[in-house]
């Protein structure tokens, strides 16, 4: 008789539980008995992809963890990175995908809510928020509303907790439609002398419950989680979180004093799998047991059951693990504060997570089992590209229609290039987000130095609130700041996981360069479809190895991060549609004096334009190309060709110049350029500087109009320099970037964008003011459509 | 007490008001006359904390970090202000807003107090959610309703100073155009058709929303604030409440910093010469 036969569960109870029949095998293996409800609950959302990484661990391995600035790598709550002077910067991402699908405005609230929870359950006081959105077509109603609820979400959370939400990216594909990506990353400022970590510590310490109270909602999350979404996903609406910023405000501050008085040994949030994979995380990092009884825990609802106890996802709760006899210390500051915080248990010799319920025993489980030795499988990477890769890589520039100096006519319509133009500054990848930025409070704590849609990468002082000296803070203009980004193009990463993976932590890089900033280390989201395809799990492996593979080229060594499988949908028919593979990069780098910082847009007429990185008249070649480009996607409708390859000497090289030259002050604006290439770069330093410019470009005869004008790739970045440093300037690039550079022209004092061939024939001429009507308000008009 | 300030017939009338107002702190600046330097005597500053408030170390950041006043943070259950000077009631969401923005947080200790306060002739300042807790506690009338839109909307917008004659605007121009960040999901000013005209004839509409050139219409507005009021006083004019967060424009590292001279105002009006730290820059 087969050990499931002997269940005391049904077959279809265990797969309900997102448990697979071996892994109930293993689980009776482990416990020397069949689990309970309570128990088996447990284990079916501790050995889920979002609680385990059973899936992507042997992955994950290969990532740089290392560096002089790393304080705390993978395995916390967040990461921490020293950044000199005493000042250390806690950060990380995560994802609220599966919610955010089902119940957008809250799923996306929620997931604010928990990344800021693991920051300042560091120690760490949250200093700025970012996020990185992904979703389907903005023409489909069902999509418009997924991005309203999303953007009013993280606004009703990031704002009411006095979080300034500072940066992000905004994609639109089909092939989110009906899975949208949110993801958020939150970085900190430790408080505390004493990094917070979640090793449970101390025979006989107390174990406090503190927060909100707990109740159904939230029931499974993490499993809900890490299954395709399908029709009947909108019925598990119990399943998402609801959440409550003014709570979690309130828990910020009594968590940083409690932390503060010392008496706090360990503490964790409880986000995915709340009260199980708190308790059994912390007790197996500690080597110790925790022993809690559930009748001590503050409810909301009555009737609860231990299953429900511990698989509740109610949001603002933490785990504390206290100094045996200050208790009461910090339960004084929780009620200060209007917050639960009570004695539920205590830390035990034995490594076990023992619940309590009613008297009884509700469970028992070995703590490592649930979090730490948990499945892992190991799959078949496929010997070679599957047929979609191959199909889109066959594709070549022949395949588009011939374009002159005039325009390109496409499907019988012409369009001149200005035309060509203003369509790419349109399409919703490339347009403003000024829509979504405005909802958000990005001033609040009194910080940003860059504002949203000013700069490559938003960039934030590093002002300590509580220094330990009394006395008033001098104001220091020449303080350090930090910036951060979030990256990836997921187009590139479907058509080639791994250059597309190497781009995202090259972009992240350049973009931090580009506002000055020397990047120090990455959070990473790893958006995914189901690894249990082979298609799914060769775009995971390949992705992960470009991470790794950038991450040590680039020296920004991975600090941790979340991963998000099984984002697919399944239609109607039943038929999944799997997400573009989307590792999205959440990099932060040091600036160490915010005097030397730049923006994107020009700042003064006659200043000079210069590109750095592979040059215009450069004989093509695989780093810069139309393969994967904007261009190709919104203005043929075509998804194909290999994306640029990235050259990392050559990132190296032109971010360092980037980097040095606007903290000599020689460049007084820098932008990098993405999606629709050189054209777009230099149209958006026009429209962010509110100045026109004339360049020239060289064409080689090998090179179409399209590529010249739009081709991406080549670690580009467009700059302007004063003439009054041109001299310096040069004899810089000449010293630096060798062939590397080009000069293309001016910033104009009148209002027109100019490209022009060498020979002065115009290629495109618009006024800065119709850019700037299209690209600004793209959004707002899609929505009001 | 004087403040280095130049006179003009409205500015005069104005002073006169202010003076009027400074009789009451004369026993602080009589035993202050033995003091060497009476231009660095000190305004004390009580910023309201709420559950919820976020902007509070904002506020305190600008008064004590950049004009290097003494601060106090002021718990919401703690109803002493006796030595405070001015009061700000700072933006966050106190109490979460719930029932109301700042319906709740009128009943507390510390607005009871803040009550007192004003009707003593001190100066009271609240800004954003402040400004909602001072419409809901009767210290200011009218309300703030939900954003045109309905959504939250966080930008730098042109301000029209309407009246320079009070402490809070002295440092401005007559009809300056200044900018000042707002960040609001509620901040749509309305009263009715009596209160308004109550409020235009008063002249105690001090902020209204406008163009770059001063034009205040639908366009420049971007809230919906009927009479495109940004920011009132009371009629005695020690109590301002505003949507606008000139906090957050007082920093010349963040950019503008059209808001600081709000708080040099109140600083002159005190007879403190404004030494901010800023100017060391």
């Amino acid at each position: 008789m087969s050990v499931l036969s002997a269940a005391p569960f049904s077959p279809e109870a265990i797969a309900a539980e997102g448990i697979k029949p071996e892994e109930y095998a293993e689980i009776v293996r482990r416990l020397g008995r069949h689990p309970n409800q309570a128990e088996l609950g447990m284990f079916g959302v501790m050995w889920s992809e979002h609680c385990c990484y059973k899936n992507s661990r042997p992955l994950l391995k290969q990532f740089p963890t290392d560096g002089d600035r790393i304080l705390v790598g993978p395995g916390e709550n967040a990461g921490v990175v020293d950044l000199g002077n005493g000042l250390r910067l806690a950060f990380k991402i995560e994802s609220h995908n599966h919610p955010s699908a089902v119940e957008p405005f809250q799923g996306a609230a929620t997931g604010v809510g928990g990344i800021l929870r693991d920051i300042f359950t560091m120690g760490a006081r949250p200093i700025a928020i970012l996020n990185s959105l992904r979703f389907g077509s903005l023409q489909d109603t069902r999509t418009r509303r997924l991005f309203h609820g999303v953007v009013a979400g993280i606004a009703h959370y990031g704002n009411c907790v006095g979080v300034p939400t500072v940066g992000g990216e905004v994609y639109f594909d089909p092939a989110y439609s009906g899975n949208p990506l949110v993801n958020a990353m939150a970085l900190g400022l430790m408080e505390t002398p004493e990094i917070v970590t979640s090793c449970a510590k101390g025979i006989g310490n107390p174990v406090l419950y503190v927060g909100s109270t707990t109740g159904r909602d939230g029931m499974g999350g993490a499993s809900f989680a890490s299954a395709e979404l399908s029709d009947a996903s909108m019925d598990d609406r119990p399943a998402v979180q609801v959440g409550d910023p003014f709570l979690e405000k309130s828990l910020i501050e009594a968590c940083l004093e409690a932390f503060k008085t010392g008496a706090v040994v360990a503490a964790q949030d409880m986000g995915a799998a709340g009260i199980t994979c708190s308790t059994s995380e912390m007790a197996a990092k500690g080597g110790v047991g925790i022993e809690l009884d559930l009748d001590k825990i503050p409810v909301r609802e009555t009737g609860m059951v231990p299953y429900e106890y511990l698989l509740s996802e109610s949001q603002e709760r933490m785990l504390f693990v206290a100094e045996k006899g200050r208790e009461q210390e910090l339960i004084d500051i929780f009620e200060r504060w209007g917050l639960h915080a009570v004695v539920a248990g205590s830390i035990i010799t034995d490594p076990i997570v023992r619940i309590l319920f009613k008297g009884d025993i509700a469970a028992e489980i070995p703590a490592s089992a649930l979090a730490d030795n948990t499945p892992i499988y190991h799959r078949e990477l496929l010997p070679e590209a599957p047929d979609y890769a191959q199909k889109a890589w066959a594709w070549t520039l022949n395949m588009l229609p011939p374009c002159t100096l005039d325009g390109i006519s496409i499907n019988g319509t012409s369009f001149n290039w200005t035309e060509v133009l203003l369509n790419l500054l349109a399409t919703p990848s490339i347009a403003s987000k000024r829509w979504v930025y405005r909802q958000y409070d990005h001033q609040v704590q009194n910080n940003t130095v860059m504002l949203p849609g000013g700069a490559d990468a938003a960039i934030v002082r590093v002002r300590p609130i509580h220094s330990p000296n009394p006395q008033p803070l001098t104001p220091n203009p020449s303080a350090p700041g930090v910036a951060a980004t979030v990256d990836c193009n997921p187009r590139y990463v479907y058509l080639h996981p791994y250059e597309g993976a190497k781009a995202a932590v090259a972009e992240a890089a350049r973009n931090l360069s580009c506002v000055g900033a020397e990047p120090l280390a990455i959070t990473d989201n790893l958006n995914f479809g189901s690894p249990e395809k082979p298609v799914g799990y060769w775009q995971l492996a390949e992705a992960c190895r470009g991470l790794a593979e950038a991450c040590r080229e680039l020296k920004t060594p991975v600090t941790g991060g979340n991963v998000s499988l099984y984002n697919e949908t399944l239609d109607s028919d039943g038929k999944p549609q799997p997400i573009y593979p989307t590792p999205v990069v959440g990099m932060v780098g040091l600036i160490p004096d915010l005097t030397k910082i730049c923006g994107q847009g020009w700042q003064t007429a006659g200043d000079l334009i210069y590109l750095l990185g592979v040059p215009v008249d450069a004989e093509p070649s695989s780093t810069v190309t139309l393969g994967g480009s904007e261009y190709l996607a919104a203005i043929h409708g075509v998804t194909a060709g290999k994306p640029p390859i990235v050259d990392f000497d050559l990132e190296r090289r032109v971010q360092q110049v980037c980097r040095d030259g606007i903290r000599q002050g020689w460049v007084r604006s820098a932008h990098d350029c993405a999606e629709g290439g050189l054209a777009i770069a230099l149209a958006e330093s026009c429209i962010s500087g509110g100045r026109g410019a004339t360049v020239s470009l060289v064409k080689v005869p090998s090179l179409r109009w399209d590529e010249l004008l739009f081709a991406e790739g080549g670690a580009r970045i467009v700059v302007s320099v004063s003439r009054s440093h041109q001299a310096d300037w040069e004899a810089y690039l000449e010293g630096h970037l060798q062939d590397a550079w080009q000069f293309l022209g001016g910033v104009s004092s009148d209002q027109a964008f100019v490209i022009q061939t060498e020979d002065n024939l115009p290629l495109i001429d618009v006024a800065v003011s119709e850019m700037g009507d299209r690209w600004h308000y793209a959004i707002e008009r899609y929505l009001e459509s | 007490m004087i403040a280095p300030i130049l006179w003009n017939k409205p500015e005069f009338e104005a002073l006169t008001l202010g003076f009027l107002l400074l009789v009451k702190w004369h026993h602080r600046e009589v035993s202050n006359l033995g003091r060497k330097t009476i231009v660095t005597e000190a305004v004390k500053f009580g910023v309201i904390v709420f559950p919820g408030s976020n902007c509070d170390r904002d506020v305190a950041y600008v008064t004590r970090d950049l004009l290097n006043q003494p601060t106090r943070m002021v718990w919401h259950e703690d109803s002493d202000l006796s030595e405070i000077d001015v009061v700000v009631v700072p933006g966050g969401f106190s109490y979460g807003d719930y029932l109301r923005c700042g319906a709740i947080a009128r009943f507390s200790p510390a607005m009871r107090s803040v009550m007192e306060h004003a009707k003593q002739g001190k100066y009271v300042l609240g800004i954003c959610n402040g400004f909602q807790v001072l419409t809901e506690a009767g210290l200011l009338p009218g309300a703030l309703v939900r954003n045109r839109d309905l959504h939250f909307i966080c930008d730098r917008v042109p301000l029209k100073v309407e009246r320079t004659d009070l402490p809070w605007t002295q440092h401005y121009q007559a009809s300056e155009v200044i900018t000042i960040p707002i960040a609001h999901g509620e901040g749509s000013y309305y009263a009715d058709a009596d209160t308004l005209k109550a409020l235009e004839d008063n002249r105690q509409v001090l902020f209204r929303y406008c163009s770059p050139t001063g034009i205040s219409d639908p366009d420049s507005n971007p809230n919906g604030s009927l009479n495109h009021i940004a920011g009132i006083c009371n009629p005695e004019g020690n109590v301002l409440g505003m949507m606008p967060h000139p906090e957050r424009a007082s920093d010349p590292v963040l950019g503008g910093t059209d808001g600081i001279k709000l708080f040099q105002g109140i600083l002159a009006a005190l007879g403190v010469g404004a030494e901010p730290a800023i100017a060391t820059f």
